[in-house]
């Protein structure tokens, strides 16, 4: 069955500060496909799923980014998100003052409007958002307080996932939420987004390192060095770079 | 009474309107209203139709004020202070000399020895009409272990001047949660002091809101008159246009054991300015005693401007004092974060300026006034996008 493309990257060069990081990238990424980017530090990895957000200061020097069809690089950030982008951000920011489940709340409703969904009232929200909650294993404690604020680096990435999990976006892109993470936050991560795998759904893992992808097992995995990708496989290349490391990669590249 | 409006008079006229050639004007200029033929005036008919910002029934009492005269009183009945000492020093300070000699109407109550007043008792002032002032004078006594909410409320509409004095006095013990909201009509003049003196062991907050006028300054001094009492001062202005918003404030430290507790807090927008002159004093006498002073500004566009001058004037040893201040910008990392996860541009702008001022207007006791007041700063606060925009693609 022939399936539109959910995202696809053509010759993507971009980087920050005039320095150019991605030197001609390409990925295609059809529903349903869990990718995994792997690389050594400064192989450019952030600079893409930053530059797949929006995230400013960040350039596009050339190519395109094609999501279900549309530029994604004209769209503003927020436009990105309501389309279904979602950046799980490898250190979430701490917004004291500005409340979490309010946040989401207004995030969520943004998201709805712009599909012509009827926003979710208070109670409606809190019921979806302590189901999900569960998911990731949240207090909801957690929801009262400021956006980060206070919350373990753990908790965070948790509640990146749990963001996720109330959003239900159809790109989610994971930048290096394993790091930091001991073996039961891992798996609650895994567990999260395994939870939203559908043939709807797909999902890009950037990692460093193997471990998260045991429980969270993607279709292709890529290696990225140098600001290309340099090697593809299934999930057997992410066991073969554990092993061997990325110095015979590079070599490679 | 007539001899002291006088006496201030010609204080007055000895001193000037003040200019920044004094070092306690030095941000702000009142030349300009040296050139008006200021007149007083009678409330308009329906002058008081501010319903917006009153209470009614929400409130122990509520007393208005138009153009510097009374005008009704709902609610609980107040007592009158038994003995009318002035602690504002029109010597000094040339405004409250201007006030002192033109004083107008104003709340003049005693709360009783022990008495905890049920509710807030707040106080509106309406200015109406160009070319028009007024000097309310107001006096709070609250007597030993007593304990009272006030909420002061300055509006209107038009080019007036208002000039108010309001004098603070805390007893042994009392307890005194003071308000002080000053949304005034975007074209007038908004000159405000407060002077608060504390006898021993009282504790008084008070909360300086700054939305309104073109042009406002508001004065803040507090005297730590008895060993052991305390004094909170928070303070929020937010300007936008061409406002220009001036705070100082002056907290003596005279008796041992006092603490005071300062955090201000501006959010200046397109060409508005800001100012911050905090100075405490502590006296040789005042061991044991300590202090916090912190301000801290958001600028949101280029031409926003704020000063910060926080000044601790130490006379012994025996302290413990802090102070500092911050200018900053809406942090760009916390507006990705929003934006990444759908919210509008705008809208994270202002969830990020309100959860800045929630620090100042959460922790306000009475629910109806903190209520008011988030209201009253969403209204100031321009819905619109920054002159600088994000930089996005």
């Amino acid at each position: 069955m022939w399936k539109r493309d959910m995202l696809e990257i053509r010759n993507l060069k971009a980087g920050i500060d005039g320095k150019e990081i991605l030197k001609g990238l390409d990925l295609t990424i059809r529903p349903g496909e869990v990718h995994a980017i792997m690389g050594p530090n400064g192989s450019g990895k952030s600079t893409l799923a930053n530059v797949l957000a929006g995230r400013p200061k960040y350039e596009v020097l050339s190519g395109e980014v094609l999501y279900e069809g549309k530029n994604l690089l004209e769209m503003p950030t927020e436009e990105r998100a309501r389309e279904g982008v979602f950046l799980a951000m490898q250190y979430p920011v701490e917004i004291p003052g500005v409340n979490n489940i309010y946040f989401l709340k207004a995030a969520l409703n943004a998201v709805r409007k712009h599909h012509g969904e009827e926003e979710l009232d208070a109670i409606e929200f809190l019921q979806l958002a302590r189901e999900k909650m569960k998911v990731v294993d949240l207090d909801e404690s957690f929801m009262n307080r400021g956006v980060n604020e206070g919350f373990s680096g753990g908790e965070k990435k948790r509640n990146e996932i749990f963001q996720m999990a109330v959003l239900d976006p159809k790109l989610a892109i994971l930048d290096e939420t394993d790091s930091g993470l001991d073996i039961d936050a891992l798996r609650i991560v895994a567990q999260g987004v395994n939870a939203l795998r559908s043939e709807k759904h797909s999902v890009l893992v950037i990692t460093h390192y193997q471990r998260l992808l045991r429980y969270l097992v993607p279709d292709f995995v890529h290696v990225l060095a140098g600001g290309r990708i340099v090697k593809s496989g299934g999930k057997e290349l992410a066991e073969e770079l554990e092993q061997k490391g990325y110095d015979w990669i590079e070599a490679v590249a | 009474m007539s001899e002291l409006r006088e006496r201030a008079a010609e204080r007055f006229a000895q001193l000037g309107w003040p200019t920044p050639r004094i070092e306690e004007w030095k941000y702000t200029n009142l030349a300009p209203l040296a050139k008006v033929e200021w007149r007083t005036s009678r409330p308009p008919a329906g002058a008081d139709e501010t319903s917006a910002l009153l209470y009614g029934s929400r409130a122990f009492a509520e007393l208005v004020f138009v153009n510097g005269h009374f005008v009704r009183r709902e609610g609980a009945p107040l007592n009158a202070p038994k003995d009318e000492r002035h602690y504002a020093d029109w010597e000094r300070n040339v405004m409250v000399a201007l006030n002192t000699a033109n004083m107008q109407d104003g709340a003049r109550i005693e709360i009783p020895a022990g008495t905890v007043v049920d509710g807030f008792i707040h106080l509106l002032f309406a200015g109406h009409g160009d070319g028009v002032w007024s000097h309310p004078r107001n006096l709070i006594v609250v007597g030993a272990n007593a304990q009272v909410a006030i909420v002061e409320t300055y509006t209107g509409s038009g080019a007036y001047f208002t000039n108010a004095v309001t004098e603070i006095v805390a007893g042994e013990g009392a307890v005194v949660d003071h308000y002080r909201l000053q949304c005034e009509s975007r074209e007038a003049y908004h000159v405000g002091n407060v002077t608060i003196h504390e006898e021993r062991g009282a504790n008084v907050t008070s909360r300086s809101i700054m939305l309104g006028a073109a042009l406002a300054r508001t004065e803040i001094n507090v005297a730590l008159a008895g060993e052991g009492s305390s004094i909170t001062l928070d303070g929020l202005f937010a300007g936008t246009a061409k406002q220009h918003l001036d705070n100082r404030t002056v907290i003596d430290h005279v008796k041992p054991h006092c603490e005071s507790h300062e955090l201000y807090k501006g959010i200046l927008d397109q060409n508005a300015r800001g100012i911050f002159d905090g100075r405490i004093i502590v006296r040789p006498d005042a061991v044991k005693t300590v202090s916090r002073q912190e301000n801290r500004n958001l600028l949101l566009s280029e031409s926003a401007v704020v000063d910060s001058k926080p000044t601790l004037e130490i006379h012994n040893d025996d302290v413990k004092c802090n102070h500092g201040s911050t200018i900053g910008q809406i942090d760009q990392e916390q507006m990705f974060y929003l934006r990444s996860r759908g919210i509008a541009e705008d809208e994270a702008r202002n969830l990020l300026v309100h959860a800045f001022a929630g620090e100042i207007v959460d922790r306000m006791k009475v629910e109806p006034v903190r209520e008011q007041i988030r209201r009253a700063l969403f209204q100031a606060m321009p819905q619109r996008l920054p002159e600088r925009r994000v930089n996005s693609r």
